[in-house]
């Protein structure tokens, strides 16, 4: 394991087709620096969560993770809509994805759920008309 | 057991990817954050969802096969996703109630 790795990632907004490729390439890379598996598994399904919510609520964004010996932090950045309710926005099973949306299998609400359960720490800040940061560790 | 075993009890069709695999429990749904953090790996994912997303969550979470019930067909781009991270897809015309059944039967442990 390094001492500290950096990976940048620009999130495209507007293909959901190639949605969560970004959380691969996170997922390979830890592999490749021999990252344990439950590790990878946490990060990848965190990882995977906030990216997904980037493309289908906030028209895309970046992605910073740094990767070190004792913790994986991953910070997901978006110009969106922002987040009203942040306490709703956490519950399980709440969900404002639109139909087209829920086809495609998403919007079952528990993206959050899930990032929030799979993490150490992890941090809302949203601003309506701004945008939302949400900020994750995952302690190895 | 591998998942060659299951191909004719379900009438499946291999869509893509390497059948000599062996697999150990049976995860069944469609909504993707759900399959997420329930599907294992070596598990087999039982869906009706088959997309590109589909595909992203089980290069993620890495299940033996996903099968695709009520013969439902995964579009091509999709396919060759899946054939590039190694997953195999499967589709069988029975229903996910139908598929996990035939397994379960046919595997003790996973009852
Ligand atoms: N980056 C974001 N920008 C704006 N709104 C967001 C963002 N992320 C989440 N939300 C809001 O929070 C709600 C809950 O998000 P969560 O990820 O838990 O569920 P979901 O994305 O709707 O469904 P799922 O993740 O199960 O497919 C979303 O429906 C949306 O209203
Ligand atoms: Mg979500």
């Amino acid at each position: 394991m390094p001492d500290k790795v950096r990976f940048h990632f620009d999130v495209d907004g507007s293909d959901f087709s190639s949605a969560g490729a970004a959380s691969v390439q996170v997922k390979k890379k830890l592999r490749q620096l021999a990252y344990p598996p439950e590790i990878i598994r946490k990060v990848s399904i965190a990882m995977y969560e906030g990216e997904i919510n980037m493309v289908i609520h906030a028209n895309g964004g970046v992605v910073d993770v740094e990767a070190s010996d004792e913790e994986i932090v991953i910070v997901l950045s978006d110009r969106g809509p922002g987040i009203p309710d942040v306490d709703l926005a956490m519950q399980a099973g709440y969900s404002t994805a639109k139909d087209n949306i829920r086809n495609l299998g998403f919007g079952a609400g528990m993206g959050f759920p899930n990032m929030k359960k799979y993490t150490d720490y992890m941090r809302i800040d949203t601003e309506v008309g701004k945008g939302t940061t949400v900020t994750m560790k995952v302690k190895l | 057991m591998t998942l060659n075993d299951l191909c004719q009890p379900l009438s499946a069709k291999v869509l893509c990817g390497d059948t000599d695999k062996s697999f150990s429990g049976v995860y069944v749904g469609d909504l993707l954050s759900r399959a997420m953090s329930r599907v294992s790996a070596d598990n087999i994912w039982v869906t009706i969802m088959a997309n590109s997303n589909t595909v992203a969550v089980a290069t993620l979470t890495e299940p033996a096969a996903i099968i695709l019930a009520e013969n439902v067909d995964m579009p091509k781009e999709s396919l060759d996703a899946a054939t590039k991270n190694d997953i195999t897809v499967i589709s069988s015309p029975l229903s996910a109630y139908e598929i996990s059944v035939v397994i379960a039967n046919m595997t003790p442990e996973n009852k």
